[in-house]
């Protein structure tokens, strides 16, 4: 992966897959790392699954033997001295607080940090594939904080989709301009 | 800056819209986003079917979507399309200049492009 928007935009599929109704996506950083966690509150793992998903023979997909999502995002991680860790309460064990939590650390100052990349789009093509999900994006940077709620704009949007192909424009917009406003 | 009044316009704007295009699409063009794809460049071809869909007026009939692996991973980005009553037509290695060609030619005109078929390998 070229950029880890892209992982973002592939970690989050699983989410996806997980059923979640709402996903998390927050990134923060220092002057030193940057952190991404992607949270959701879908069916969860268990803990033999969980214990083995890193390991990139471990997949739920039926074309192949192989699942990399997880294994390419750790790598770039520990690339730069950082790591991934992942926690997760699965649905039959705690109905009322499923869900899984995945976080990597990176040290942005490693010389194979690899660049976070487009990350707007990578929302908009999340928001735009999957509408009926409640995205929270929160990005911190030292210079101020950009933040996208879909539940904010269903309350002004009612019945008209988020993927119609003029509010995914308008949102790619609202995050750029605040990215530019806080001088990112 | 953009403030939610802008997108309530939009609201406004749309809500007529939105009725017509109801169970009214005939062409579905879905995009394989899984590990290989988003790897291979999916993400861009993706926003290029979005914007030349909304850009030829097909946004009636034509939904652009997201599937998983399609278990061609060789051939990523890989691209299908669904037209009631016809045949799969499986596009690979995408880019969104043949996006781009692949909505005027096929979505708008009707043609399939065939040297970007998996046919044609």
């Amino acid at each position: 992966m070229k950029e880890l928007s892209l992982n973002i935009l592939d970690i989050a599929q699983n989410s996806v897959k997980a059923r979640a109704d709402t996903i998390k996506i927050l990134l923060n950083e220092t002057s030193e790392t940057l952190t991404i966690e992607i949270i959701d509150n879908g069916c969860g793992m268990k803990k033999d699954f969980l214990e083995c998903v890193s390991d990139p023979f471990t997949t739920t997909r039926t074309t192949r033997k192989v699942g990399l999502g997880i294994p390419l995002f750790k790598l770039a991680a520990q690339q730069t001295d950082g790591d991934l860790s992942i926690s997760s309460r699965h649905e039959d064990e705690f109905p009322d607080s499923h869900g899984t939590e995945l976080k990597a650390v990176f040290n942005k100052n490693h010389l194979d940090f690899t660049p976070l990349g487009d990350v707007i789009s990578t929302v908009t093509v999340l928001i735009q594939g999957q509408p009926d999900i409640r995205w929270i994006y929160e990005h911190k940077t030292q210079k101020g904080t950009v933040s996208l709620d879909t539940e904010e704009l269903k309350a002004v949007l009612g019945d008209v989709p988020l993927n119609t192909f003029e509010v995914i424009g308008w949102i790619g917009e609202y995050l750029k301009e605040q990215y530019s406003e806080i001088g990112y | 800056m953009k403030s939610l009044a802008e997108l309530a316009a939009i609201k406004e704007k749309m809500q007529n819209k939105v009725v017509l295009r109801e169970g009214s699409s005939d062409i579905r063009v879905v995009v394989g986003m899984a590990t290989c794809g988003i790897a291979a460049g999916a993400r861009p071809v993706l926003n290029a079917f979005v914007e030349a869909v909304n850009g030829l007026e097909l946004s009636d009939k034509v939904t652009v979507t997201q599937t998983g692996c399609i278990g061609i991973c060789q051939y990523e980005p890989v691209v299908e399309i669904f037209e009631a009553g016809k045949e799969k037509v499986t596009y690979i290695k995408m880019t969104p200049e043949k996006a781009k060609e692949i909505a005027e030619k096929h979505l708008k005109g009707g043609n399939v492009v065939g040297e970007y078929t998996i046919s044609n390998i």
